[in-house]
């Protein structure tokens, strides 16, 4: 038996009104300009691992998405570096469907039963062609889930399961197309809606539930004629149904499952029977049992809160720039240097893991970690000290409207932590006319740009979400 | 600080300067070839009799060759240096400790950057190949940074801030508007200034140095020999220079109303030169206003006036060409432009023209001292250079 340990959820701050982009009804979620799948599994990742239980040692780290930053590179390896987990760890980078998500789930779970600790961060930026209906519909987000099968108690048990899958040409992207294409939905619904009723009825008996059992059922797949003609076939009432987040989030591709569940278990109680399905080149159905550990076990943002938490005017036009659909006056500064591999690998800890230094002399705290103390100047005597989490404010600021960036002007701030230590680094997910001396901040993890290819990842302050 | 100086032991001699702006038809090497040339005139002398170079520029050529090349020095030392934006400065203060020691006789001190070549705005720097977690923040965003802060430390309403800022790009367009070399030859009403596109912060484009091209040289020997070359020398009485360890990024109780290394440069340079009341003493000085609020602030890290008074004494126009202690009477970098390793002798060279009576419209009544100083890098983080030179 194996279970979900922790979860965590992240939705961006930028939301597109679907009107602004002449299809469909409410509104889609948007990563910033400097958000990637990578950066944003890390936000939900971090969600998932505070305030880990005891006895849940992450050793094995599953990044799953549809639009991962690198085709070769291993994208589970910078979620390791900036959620600061031991380099002893299995990585894996799941993708081909937007089901990698749940069935990265369901292959965590497996791993789970096999004594490991698996973080599986599910994650996608889902991008469309313009004014169509993948573009409107779709939607950025991330899930990320902590997995044991042994030692903490998890929060929702694994109680059944079941797969399917079938070649068929629904979805599809292959290398040099910029957007994906869809075969007309009839044709995928007339295959995949019996292929779920049948595979969520396996899920069932492997759980030894009644479809009247269940608490709520989520369902995600690549088309949404699909559960049409699913719910009353197998005996569910629409009170069921969770909510799929489509006004709000849009779907999130590979996360887009994990997602749902996320918000389901956020509104979850002891004993509750939570079904999820995803169907994308087959079905994927989970059935989990939550437990009474389900009150101390969840994160510090609910996917509400996340959801609630924005900015929803992004115009049109600056959504594509940063999408990189819509060729732009680059402003009349040099591109970005390509950051340097030895450089970052000698500053990763610093890089990605957000660790400064404390002086064993003087207490004195040093970002980025110094090998002489600013203050005492004590040479090679200080020990790591961890600032991800740690609360800062802006001390002072200014706009830059010459730095290069996708979204001018670029807001750099002094950064003042509480615990001590000092840096200038970039805002983000704020509006520049309200930012203010004494805001109170948290770190983020961000693509700050992309040169020669290299995705340049580092930490920026963001106002309290 | 245990700096000795070399007060009254250097002098300069002879010296050149393009006028700095927009040359698109003349590359770094044209330059150079202009301000040498003029500077061996002005000393009344021949390639042959300057034993040794130092020669100045940021990213406008590498290695001495850069200066030896277009001028075919005949096979003598020339030493290529970088210290940010006191790059012109520091070229002097190696060649004037160069002929102090006795090592030569005399030398030159040269200073080029030709940065309208790159299209793209403002300035451009060609850092090392690094892990991409710098700040990214530009020039005018680090120096926006004062505006704020002096503000609020010494209760000036943003209103007034703005009037103090304009003030001193006013002043400086003004005294550039009187000045043949200058890149702005022009006066810049207030409106035009208030109202200028925002860059960063409160700054807009009206409170920036002008991006330009251009070179300028000093002919530098013992105090002994000066006499040889010119009737009307000029002393160094200090050269001071200071890197500060770079706190201000990375220490909390940094506040961006001061540069530590300008008040420790200043007070070094003073301690060289004798000077007791920098306020009282200092005729008139050259300074490294890169951004409006840059001067300002330096008025009192360079002890022209108390803390927290100098937007007053600014606005009681103390710093005017004709005021009591005027502050860039060529126009400074905002009017007469910054080609970076070209600005630190281009503010000699107005020293050199005010303290022999050669500034025209310009000259200021009988200046006996003269202070130069320049900045490179960001407030918390910077390089300051002071002299002191007169009669």
């Amino acid at each position: 038996m194996s279970g979900i340990v922790r979860y965590g959820s992240y939705v961006p701050f930028n939301r597109i009104q679907r009107s602004a982009m002449g299809f469909g009804r409410g509104e889609r979620a948007a990563a910033s300009y400097d958000e990637d799948s990578a950066s944003m599994a890390v936000e939900a990742s971090r969600e998932a691992l505070r305030g880990l239980p005891d006895g849940a040692a992450v050793d094995t780290v599953v990044f799953a998405s549809t639009s991962a930053p690198y085709t070769e590179k291993l994208n589970a390896a910078t979620l390791q570096a900036a959620t600061n987990l031991p380099k002893s760890v299995t990585a894996l980078d799941f993708g081909g469907s937007s089901r990698a998500g749940l069935s990265a789930l369901l292959a965590g779970l497996d791993m789970a039963a096999a004594g490991r600790t698996v973080l599986v961060a599910a994650s996608d930026v889902v991008v469309g062609a313009p004014s169509g209906p993948r573009e409107s519909g779709g939607g950025d987000a991330a899930a990320a889930f902590v997995l044991s099968g042994n030692g903490a108690e998890p929060i929702a048990r694994l109680i059944g399961r079941a797969s399917c899958t079938e070649e068929v040409l629904d979805v599809w992207q292959s290398p040099g197309m910029p957007f994906a294409k869809q075969w007309e939905e009839r044709f995928g619904a007339s295959i995949f809606t019996p292929l779920l009723v049948e595979t969520f009825a396996r899920a069932l008996a492997d759980a030894g539930v009644a479809a009247s059992d269940l608490a709520k059922v989520v369902l995600d797949g690549t088309n949404a004629r699909v559960f049409r003609g699913f719910m009353r076939p197998s005996g569910l009432a629409p009170t069921q149904l969770a909510d799929g987040l489509a006004g709000t989030v849009g779907r999130s591709g590979a996360a887009h499952a994990g997602l749902t569940l996320a918000s389901a278990l956020d509104g979850a109680s002891a004993g509750d029977r939570i079904a999820v399905a995803c169907v994308a080149d087959g079905v994927d159905v989970a059935v989990f049992e939550v437990s009474e550990a389900i009150d101390d076990g969840r994160p510090k943002h609910s996917v509400a809160s996340w959801v609630e938490s924005k900015r929803d005017d992004l115009a049109y036009t600056t959504y594509l720039k940063w999408r990189d659909v819509l060729p732009f006056e680059p402003p009349r500064r040099p591109d970005p240097d390509r950051p340097a591999a030895p450089p970052m690998q000698r500053a990763e800890r610093w890089k990605f893991g957000f660790l400064g230094s404390r002086c064993n002399r003087c207490g004195n705290t040093n970002l980025p970690p110094q090998r002489v103390c600013v203050v005492c100047q004590a040479s090679d005597d200080s020990t790591v000290e961890p600032y991800a989490d740690s609360e800062c404010r802006v001390s002072t600021y200014t706009l830059d409207r010459l730095a290069y960036s996708l979204q001018p002007p670029v807001i750099g701030a002094v950064v003042d932590f509480d615990k001590g230590g000092r840096m200038l680094c970039q805002l983000t997910d704020v509006d520049p006319d309200k930012v203010a001396i004494g805001d109170e901040l948290e770190m983020t993890f961000r693509r700050l740009y992309t040169a020669g290819g290299v995705h340049n990842y580092f930490w920026k302050a963001r106002p309290k979400r | 600080m245990a700096s000795k100086g070399i007060c009254d032991r250097v002098a300069i001699v002879g010296m050149g300067c393009t006028k700095f702006g927009e040359h698109w038809d003349r590359g770094a090497s044209d330059l150079l070839v202009d301000a040498v040339q003029e500077a061996y005139g002005s000393a009344g002398i021949e390639p042959d009799n300057v034993d040794a170079y130092w020669l100045g520029t940021t990213g406008s050529g590498i290695s001495g060759l850069t200066l030896s090349e277009p001028l075919k020095i005949q096979y003598k030392p020339v030493t290529r240096l970088e210290n940010m934006c006191a790059t012109g400065s520091e070229a002097m203060r190696n060649a004037a400790y160069a002929v102090a020691s006795g090592a030569y006789d005399l030398v030159m001190a040269v200073g080029v950057e030709k940065l309208k070549d790159s299209g793209f705005s403002g300035l451009t720097g060609s850092a090392p190949p690094g892990d991409g977690t710098e700040s990214g923040m530009t020039a005018p965003a680090n120096f926006s940074l004062l505006a704020p802060a002096y503000a609020e430390k010494y209760g000036v309403d943003l209103e007034t801030m703005r009037d103090v800022l304009t003030k001193i790009a006013y002043k400086n367009h003004y005294n550039g508007a009187r000045n043949e070399k200058a890149q702005f030859q022009r006066e810049v009403p207030v409106e035009k200034i208030n109202s200028s596109p925002k860059i960063a912060g409160m700054l807009g484009i009206m409170d920036c140095s002008g991006v330009s091209d251009g070179a300028a040289a000093a002919v530098i020997c013992r105090a002994e020999d000066a006499h040889k070359y010119n009737d009307n020398p000029i002393f160094i009485k200090a050269l001071s220079f200071v890197a500060g360890p770079a706190e201000g990024a990375k220490r909390q109780d940094y506040d961006f109303t001061t540069f530590p290394e300008v008040v420790e440069s200043a007070r070094d340079a003073y301690e060289q030169a004798g000077i007791d009341d920098p306020r009282e003493q200092i005729s008139m000085a050259e300074v490294h206003d890169c951004f409006t609020p840059t001067e300002l602030v330096l008025m009192e890290d360079l002890g022209f006036s108390p803390r927290g008074q100098a937007w007053k004494d600014t606005m009681d126009g103390r710093f005017d060409l004709h005021g009591e202690q005027p502050v860039n009477p060529d126009g400074g970098l905002k009017s007469f432009g910054h080609p970076i390793g070209a600005s630190g002798l281009r503010m000699m060279y107005e020293m050199w023209l005010q303290l022999r009576g050669e500034a025209g419209e310009r000259q200021i009544a009988d200046p006996k001292v003269g202070l130069t100083h320049n900045l490179g890098g960001a407030p918390g983080r910077c390089v300051s250079f002071v002299s002191v030179v007169g009669l």
